[in-house]
């Protein structure tokens, strides 16, 4: 290993760039380059197809005018806090009652997991038949004789964004779940017993101990679960289709019917900058505060 | 069916003898029951002119995934022979420059003659022949359950306030007055029938063909708002999202007695082997007897760089306008041919009178085109009335008076 060779540095040198150039290039193309042809249209008077013709902030002054957006930011707002919210507390919650060594831990914990094996559309479609007035769970309660239950989330206007939120919670706490359950398992023993000696109760350990050694899990969680959040789709489309009406729209949705099935191409893409401006809220701080530290460490 | 056998031996011997068969590829959204027999008919007439047919099936009631799959094939310069787009839909495609012209097919054929000037219009762009029309829909139908009717004691109404009498009489006899589908282009295609039959032709031309602000938020469309929203308490709670022929089905199931939809739905009953007139009847909604809201399914030629391909889409577009296939398809469809030419004696009664209004409506001024089909407005205006429409009917605080200054609004996208 010590006696250089000089195919071998020549190799060590270039072999990682030339293995690695390939998968750059494509980012740098397919990601990066679609992000600025996008950004490019948002200014653009864009009807059925792309045309570049310089046009201003047209499109944002239409898009903020636009009461439709507004409806799905503001639905944004809703699934992304209780969704992120509701998936945190859920999957911390089953990590720790799964971390007190129970009997058949594994079986369970498959089981909590299974959903993430799902995609969103199978989530989606599976929600829409059992929360349908007429099909799933309310029929099941008239049947059985409880003629007064009503659960109408799905056609109500005002609740179906809710809806969305409860398959995505069915989907994704078992992952959350997963993670942390990893990184309880992590934690060193003898700190816990140390803190058992001190007489500390177990809810104490876990709320001032544990969870604050768990922060690095937090954040990629976090990370995870907000993008997730932005970019759904999927089960908007399976579940609600955007409705009744346009009342469960997403920025996502929205974007996909103005780019797509409207011909105004340039809303969309300007959406779709909104889009990626809140994602970019987010990931960039974050990303500031890990490669600062890397530059420490 | 001679004719078809004759054609279908040409066609195989003509296979035989060209090397290489000009594929046509072709993309519409025909794809439930009565719809998808109709597209089987023209991949099989094509096939008897020698052509491979492609077929390009997009599914999705209004078109639209069938628009966003073509809007990929274009960008990426690709596109299909020929696709299903139709009313102001072809200038908008025509203005991105990617339309091939059929002009030569028409003129040899003669096509001004044969088609109507509302309809020819439509199928060109800057004066010459980009699309060739298939058939006309009427789209202010009542589809009515006779036998439900009979048993609450209600007729078929003819104007609103007999329809509500007939709809309050169902209910007390414990049928559902109406099937339907809460889709928004469903929302606003019963609408569209509400405006035309409470507000009569001449309202209906200037609030959604003119889109007159004044019109739009005038006391008429709040009368016609509030005639729609007096519809809800007749319909079901889970028609939120269902498909059009679901609700159709309904009718034909005997759960559900009236639908308000386009004469597609016929395709549906046939299908399920009913017959018109007997197990189902057809009328126009109440009021608009003497109109007619017309939605042509059309054909729209893309230009091609290969001459065999085009040579295939010269003979599709002379497929699609020769009388063998506009009879054997709207008899399969349940609309009538686009050609006036034609002899309706196949048809059936629903059909026969759908081309008797057709053209007496042409004469007198009530064929009126219909925006929940994209026949008047551009796709952008109509998806914002579409929201209006959609958010007044799902939303049951908004008052008749916001929602027609909402529609109004919508009517200035552009």
């Amino acid at each position: 290993m010590s006696t250089p060779n000089a195919h071998y540095g020549f190799a060590e040198r270039w072999l990682p760039r030339l293995v690695l150039a390939p998968s750059f290039l494509l980012t740098l193309v397919f990601l990066y380059g679609f992000i600025a042809w996008n950004g490019y249209l948002s200014f653009t008077n864009s009807r059925l197809l792309p045309n570049y013709e310089w046009a201003g902030l047209v499109q944002y002054a239409t898009l903020f005018e636009n009461e439709r957006w507004w409806v799905a930011v503001r639905n944004l707002g809703i699934f992304a806090v209780l969704f992120i919210g509701g998936a945190m507390a859920i999957g911390i919650t089953l990590a720790i009652l799964l971390d007190q060594k129970v009997r058949g831990e594994g079986a369970i914990r498959t089981l909590y997991l299974y959903p993430m094996a799902l995609s969103f559309v199978v989530t989606g479609t599976a929600w829409k038949w059992m929360l349908n007035p007429g099909l799933g769970l309310e029929k099941l309660m008239h049947d059985w004789g409880f003629t007064s239950f009503t659960f109408d989330w799905l056609v109500n206007s005002e609740m179906s964004i809710y809806t969305v939120v409860i398959a995505g919670l069915w989907q994704s706490s078992g992952f959350v779940m997963a993670l942390f359950l990893a990184g309880l398992r992590g934690v060193d023993d003898s700190i816990i017993k140390a803190a058992q000696i001190d007489g500390a109760t177990l809810p104490r350990i876990y709320w001032k101990i544990i969870l604050p050694a768990l922060r690095p899990v937090v954040f990629s969680t976090l990370m995870i679960l907000s993008h997730i959040a932005i970019k759904s789709f999927d089960l908007v489309m399976a579940l609600t289709g955007g409705g009744p009406g346009f009342s469960s729209d997403l920025p996502a949705t929205y974007m996909y019917s103005m780019a797509f099935t409207r011909g105004q191409t340039g809303l969309g893409a300007a959406s779709a900058m909104m889009m990626l401006a809140t994602v970019a809220a987010i990931v960039v701080p974050y990303l500031y505060s890990e490669l600062r530290k890397d530059s420490h460490g | 069916m001679r004719n078809l056998k004759l054609g279908l031996m040409a066609g195989s011997m003509a296979l035989a003898f060209s090397a290489q068969a000009a594929e046509v590829e072709v993309l519409h959204y025909w794809t439930s029951g009565g719809e998808a027999k109709a597209a089987a008919e023209l991949k099989k007439m094509m096939e008897g002119k020698g052509n491979k047919w492609k077929d390009f099936a997009v599914a999705g009631g209004g078109g639209e995934n069938a628009m966003t799959a073509l809007k990929t094939r274009v960008v990426s310069g690709n596109p299909p022979a020929a696709a299903q787009i139709k009313g102001p839909s072809i200038q908008e495609w025509g203005d991105e420059g990617v339309l091939g012209s059929i002009d030569a097919v028409a003129k040899k054929e003669g096509w001004d003659k044969v088609l109507p000037p509302v309809v020819s219009n439509v199928m060109k762009y800057k004066g010459q022949y980009v699309a060739a029309p298939v058939n006309v829909h009427r789209v202010n139908w009542l589809w009515v359950n006779p036998e439900l009717l009979k048993k609450a004691n209600a007729k078929v109404p003819s104007t609103w306030d007999e329809f509500f009498v007939t709809a309050a009489a169902l209910q007390k006899a414990g049928i559902q007055p109406l099937a339907y589908g809460g889709q928004p282009w469903q929302d606003s295609t019963v609408f569209e029938s509400v405006a035309l039959g409470v507000g009569g032709v001449d309202f209906y031309k200037k609030a959604f063909v003119q889109l007159d602000p004044a019109t739009m938020s005038g006391p008429t469309m709040v009368k016609v708002l509030e005639t729609y929203k007096k519809l809800k308490p007749f319909t079901d709670k889970n028609a939120a999202g269902r498909e059009w022929n679901l609700a159709t089905s309904m009718v034909i199931n005997g759960k559900a007695a009236m639908q308000f939809m386009g004469d597609w739905a016929k395709g549906e009953f046939l299908a399920a082997g009913k017959v018109p007139g007997k197990d189902f009847l057809c009328v126009a909604a109440p009021g608009t007897a003497n109109a007619f809201t017309f939605n042509i399914d059309s054909f729209a030629m893309f230009k091609l760089k290969d001459a065999a391909a085009m040579k295939g889409q010269n003979d599709l577009a002379s497929t699609l306008m020769s009388p063998a296939f506009q009879e054997v398809f709207n008899l399969n469809k349940g609309s009538i041919p686009a050609r006036t030419d034609l002899k309706m004696d196949k048809f059936d009664e629903c059909g026969k009178k759908s081309a008797v209004d057709f053209k007496a409506t042409a004469a007198k001024g009530g064929l009126v085109p219909s925006w929940a089909h994209g026949m008047a407005m551009k796709s952008a205006t109509q998806g914002a009335v579409y929201d209006a429409v959609t958010q007044f009917w799902n939303d049951d605080k908004m008052s008749a008076k916001d929602a027609a200054a909402k529609l109004a609004a919508a009517a200035k996208t552009k």
